[in-house]
């Protein structure tokens, strides 16, 4: 049986465009993931979607569709992706309307729903993870509530026979193992190839992040032409097993620490990455290199998946106002902690002191504190203030507070910025598999 | 010598547990690296940062070792008042730990 050909399109909703629409011309591709959800996107796509019915999915789903589906429609390259956000009817008929600006002659469009399970949570006071709180002490500020779906819940699309499948929330490396279950017919307790299709999911979700991109440190790890770093796909095999790799001619390099460094990206216990479908066991996994940028993959597994599905809950909390100015030259850093000094009594006045908040030097301790901060003496220091508010009204104070450093402040401070925004933050809980009902729609050009 | 010459690090998040991987260049030096980087060195080299526990996993067969670093982003990314919210500098403090034992 030759080999299943699948590319990553996108690592996360801003990616770049043009490494995609490599993968879909010259790629040789049975599917293409697009995987464009981070924690928070749909809290936001389903605040821009009470502001408008037909908004709420990601914002640049067509300008995707435009680059990758006349290929993938003439080479027959199945697309799956998350994109649908927190409206994935509207995106599928997005879909359709690029298919119709492009004037392709069909297109099969499946909309897979049931991760919303907002009235579900509303319903049910259940606890909140890492939390001593329940949902209820979310009343109120709650905006969005979203089950991670698993592979299951794409067969049925991939039954149908769609070109194009849109979706919400369905764990990541999900999307990537339906297609190899439906293409190999692998059974959902076969915890090897399971764990084996979870592994290829996971090492291409944030795509160029396992051929080259965020790994170079010149002189000690070098990375050719990052500007255009091919995006990843896998050759996988009947039996799980898979070659990582990526097209001649791009920029990037794939090898044993490309994959490794993915491999554990964001894992808790390698031996327990729990999925909707499968905990996945990656504690066993070899990396070989067998050929110029081409890794094989080998020896995940698994056991039972969970009994529960984990839920990311979206909700309000307060504002964060803030303000930066700039200080160089001799004595930047004694000034810049002087202006703190200053801000730190402005606050107390103003009676926001007793809020959560940073004031910190970037160039000295932004990043990782004081005792990493290290005493050398920069030529520049950027001073920020950072404010955790209730009220809009009190997070614009923060930022006019360092504003006012220009006229009262220490000598030459320079270059102030201001920010205000809303705080969308997320918390998780588990839901019975039974409160979730997957469902799948067709829409055709 | 500092894990910089023998090792390349990644770090991510999780609610608000910051996840790091210090994989060694050449499987050469990973038993170095298992032997240097303990949980507690690595729990003291982040003091003020980190404000949980230090969790460890060693993958020789992959040359890294493995960090789960609890309360280390200021309450999780989507809350956090820091300017690195994700914690994706995280990484690069641990290259540089020095190699010899007797040296902090």
């Amino acid at each position: 049986m030759k080999p299943f050909r699948i590319g990553s399109g996108a690592g996360y909703s801003g990616d770049r465009i043009d490494p995609a629409q490599d993968l879909a011309e010259r790629g040789a591709l049975d599917v293409l993931v697009f995987e464009c959800l981070a924690e928070r996107t749909i809290a936001l796509a389903q605040l821009r979607r009470s502001q408008d019915p037909q908004q709420g999915y990601d914002l640049l789903l067509k300008a995707r569709m435009r680059a990758v589906l006349p290929a993938c429609v003439k080479q027959g390259v199945t697309l799956i992706t998350n994109m649908g956000a927190a409206n994935p009817h509207a995106a599928g008929q997005a879909v359709l309307e690029v298919a119709r600006e492009l004037g392709l002659p069909r297109l099969r469009v499946a909309v897979v729903t049931g991760d919303d399970v907002l009235p579900w949570m509303q319903a049910h006071d259940v606890p909140l993870m890492d939390s001593d709180e329940t949902v209820r002490s979310l009343d109120g500020q709650l905006i969005s509530a979203n089950a991670y779906l698993g592979a299951d819940a794409l067969l049925p699309a991939l039954q149908a026979g769609a070109d194009v499948i849109v979706t919400g929330r369905v764990a990541d490396p999900a999307l990537f193992l339906a297609p190899l279950m439906h293409h190999f017919g692998w059974d959902a307790t076969d915890w090897r190839r399971m764990g084996q299709g979870i592994v290829v999911g996971h090492l291409l979700e944030c795509s160029a992040q396992v051929s080259g991109g965020y790994i170079a440190d010149p002189g000690f790890f070098d990375v050719p032409r990052l500007d255009e770093v091919g995006f990843p796909l896998a050759e996988v095999q009947a039996d799980g097993r898979c070659v990582i790799t990526k097209l001649d001619g791009t920029g990037g390099r794939v090898d044993r620490l490309t994959c490794t460094a993915q491999l554990l990206y964001e894992l808790e216990n390698p031996s327990r990455y729990l999925q909707p479908d499968v905990v996945a066991d990656f504690s066993a996994v070899h990396l070989t290199e067998v050929g110029p940028d081409r890794v094989q993959v080998e020896g995940a597994t698994g056991t039972l998946r969970p009994a529960q599905l984990k839920v990311t809950l979206g909700y309000r909390e307060g504002f964060i106002g803030e303000g930066q100015i700039s200080y160089a030259g001799p004595g930047a850093r004694a000034r810049g902690a002087l202006a703190l000094a200053v801000l730190e009594r402005r606050l107390q006045r103003l009676g926001l002191d007793a809020l959560e908040h940073r004031a910190e030097l970037i160039g000295v301790n932004a990043m990782h504190g004081p005792a990493l901060g290290a005493d050398r003496e920069p030529y520049e220091v950027r001073l920020r203030l950072a404010v955790r508010t209730a009220t809009r009204a009190q997070a614009e104070q923060v930022g006019q507070e360092v504003e006012t450093l220009y006229i009262s402040g220490p000598a030459g401070g320079g270059g102030v910025t201001q920010s205000v925004r809303e705080v969308i933050a997320v918390a998780s809980a588990l839901i019975p598999r039974e409160a979730v009902h997957p469902a799948c729609q067709i829409l055709e050009l | 010598m500092k894990i910089r010459d023998i090792a390349l690090a990644r770090s991510g998040d999780k609610g608000n547990r910051a996840t790091l991987s210090v994989i060694a260049r050449t499987p050469a030096d990973y038993p170095l690296l298992e032997r240097v980087l303990t949980a507690e060195r690595v729990q003291t080299h982040y003091q003020g940062v980190v404000h949980g526990l230090v969790e460890r996993y060693t993958l020789p067969h992959l040359g890294a070792v493995h960090f789960v670093m609890h309360e280390a982003l200021g309450g999780g990314v989507t809350r956090s008042l820091a300017l690195d919210a994700h914690g994706k500098t995280l990484s690069a403090a641990i290259l540089d730990v020095s190699l010899d034992f007797d040296s902090p």
